[in-house]
């Protein structure tokens, strides 16, 4: 299969690898996928006082669409609110890859980790009691 | 060094140019139809696809009169188990397999199962990817007609001890049909000393023409077959069509070169493949070999790289030919039944490359592609949330993925 040529650059050159402090208040960590689906992405978010994204990274075990579907959205949600980032859904993510139907579940993956990485962010600010 | 490299062996072989020259003056210039017995056009083509016959019976220790020409391995296979079914019905209704055989034996299996009548057994193996004779032999029955098993699998390369079931057969009075793709040519195979009743072989793996193949038919003591393609009553009835004089000639001649080079072939090759292995595992760690490493075609590595996923791992060595056992590259989201078959764990399943050698890969191929997968592996791997989670000592498995 030929891959899409933005697929090829986030794949070659992804944007944001890396990995925030999970331990950090400010940082929200979403891992979603599994290894035997052969998928795994795990997204991390540092949020600002002013409750915006200043900062993601990702890692992904999974094949390139995979990875270009994280590199993707970590960097739409830099700079966004956390309810701006909720509103990015798996078929913009799908759009701008030209991903074909057999690789929609990657984007689907990407979706879900935001929020799972929202969620955890959320979490541990309503325990942290701040 | 030419890019890309093609190390996928096992998927097909470029043709050899001396099987290619052999073949060229049957297009056009020498167009008869061997099958024309009542002047020279007819004549001259028959005597060249008897002497390919003859080539095909030598590198097998067969009569040439047991050779059935076929479209290739997927016929041969198609019409040596339907037809075999079909003919010994009522002696029995019971087939024997691998879950790791090819899909052109489980396809025909399945088939007769679902539309004929037919009972298979589909064995497993064992973690090297070896039949378990002593499972095979519980498994044979008065009503049992067939055993099928392959040679060397296309996906692991382990060879299968063809002496062994060959006898089992023969001393339980059951046909015995060997899949033979990807063996014949690449090691020595004798249809007597291995007491096999029917072998499918295929032009293409072998450096031949794509669209040829053979089946050997024992014919002392005698197997019969009912015909699939139904005509002209070519091949003794068991094939009709009219034969492609040119496909045959490259066929011969794949298998004349085969029987003539396959020992100096093989230990080159084999010294490349184990070259390649040592290069890659002695700088990577977690690194599995999939299937036996002894009883292996010299010119198979599949391995799986711990938390990398093989279609990725694809993309990044993209100037590299090969083949992964990841669903990714399929249209299934199902890793590679054969991996699973042996009791590879899907997550490792998905992340297996197949290196496939042969003919004319060079030693320079080969260390360009162990530095890219190095690279390649390690730059992943950074990249991968699993790898860092196994360096901060979480156990994968202990983990509750949630399945999608």
């Amino acid at each position: 299969m030929a891959y899409n040529d933005k697929v090829l650059d986030h794949y070659e050159n992804p944007r944001n690898v890396g990995s925030l402090d999970k331990n950090d208040p400010n940082v929200g960590t979403g891992m979603v996928g599994a290894p035997s689906c052969g998928d795994v992405m795990k997204l991390q978010i540092r949020v600002n006082e002013q409750g915006v994204i200043d900062d993601a990274k990702f890692k992904t075990f999974g094949c390139g669409s995979a990875i270009a579907s994280s590199s993707l959205v970590t960097e739409w949600i830099k700079g966004k609110t956390l309810d701006q980032a909720l509103t990015i859904k798996n078929t913009q993510v799908a759009e701008e890859l030209a991903l074909p139907p057999v690789k929609i579940h990657c984007s689907v993956l990407a979706e879900d980790a935001i929020k799972s990485a929202i969620q955890d962010y959320r979490s541990k600010r309503a325990v942290g009691g701040s | 060094m030419n890019l890309p490299i093609y190390m996928d062996y096992q998927a097909t072989t470029p043709m050899d140019q001396r099987v290619l020259q052999e073949m060229l003056p049957w297009f056009a210039e020498k167009f008869g139809n061997p099958a024309s017995r009542s002047h020279p056009f007819g004549w001259e083509a028959d005597r060249a696809v008897e002497k390919a016959r003859q080539e095909v019976a030598t590198l097998i220790g067969a009569d040439p009169r047991e050779i059935v020409f076929t479209s290739g391995a997927t016929e041969s296979d198609n019409l040596a188990i339907t037809g075999v079914a079909r003919f010994y019905r009522d002696k029995g209704n019971h087939i024997i397999t691998l879950t790791t055989e090819h899909k052109a034996v489980l396809d025909t299996c399945r088939h007769l199962e679902a539309e004929e009548g037919f009972q298979v057994t589909y064995l497993p193996v064992r973690p090297n990817g070896l039949v378990d004779l002593a499972a095979l032999a519980a498994a044979i029955t008065d009503r049992t007609i067939l055993v099928s098993i392959m040679a060397a699998n296309n996906e692991i390369g382990v060879i299968q001890p063809l002496a062994e079931i060959g006898a089992l057969c023969r001393s339980r009075k059951v046909l015995f049909h060997c899949d033979g793709a990807q063996g014949v040519g690449k090691f020595p195979l004798d249809v007597n000393a291995m007491n096999i009743d029917l072998l499918s072989i295929s032009g293409h793996k072998i450096y031949g023409p794509k669209g040829i193949g053979a089946l050997y038919v024992r014919r002392r003591p005698r197997v019969r077959l009912k015909a699939i393609i139904h005509g002209g009553g070519h091949e003794r009835g068991m094939r009709s069509g009219t034969l492609s004089t040119p496909l045959i000639v490259g066929l011969g001649a794949a298998c004349r070169l085969a029987g003539a080079e396959m020992v100096e072939e093989s230990r080159r090759v084999k010294e490349l493949r184990d070259h390649l292995f040592q290069g890659v595992t002695s700088r990577l760690t977690h690194v599995e070999l999939n299937g036996d490493l002894e009883s292996r075609l010299a010119g198979n590595l599949n391995i799986s790289f711990g938390f990398v996923e093989g279609e990725s791992l694809m993309m990044a060595i993209k100037d590299v030919a090969v083949s992964s056992g990841s669903a990714c590259t399929s249209a299934s989201l199902e890793p590679s039944y054969v991996l699973r078959a042996l009791g590879v764990t899907e997550d490792l399943a998905h992340t297996s490359i197949r290196f496939g050698l042969g003919r004319f890969t060079t030693r320079e191929e080969v260390d360009y592609v162990i530095d890219l997968v190095i690279r390649s592996v390690s730059k992943l791997r950074e990249m991968s949330p699993l790898w860092e989670m196994m360096q901060e000592g979480i156990d994968i498995k202990s983990v509750q993925w949630a399945a999608h």
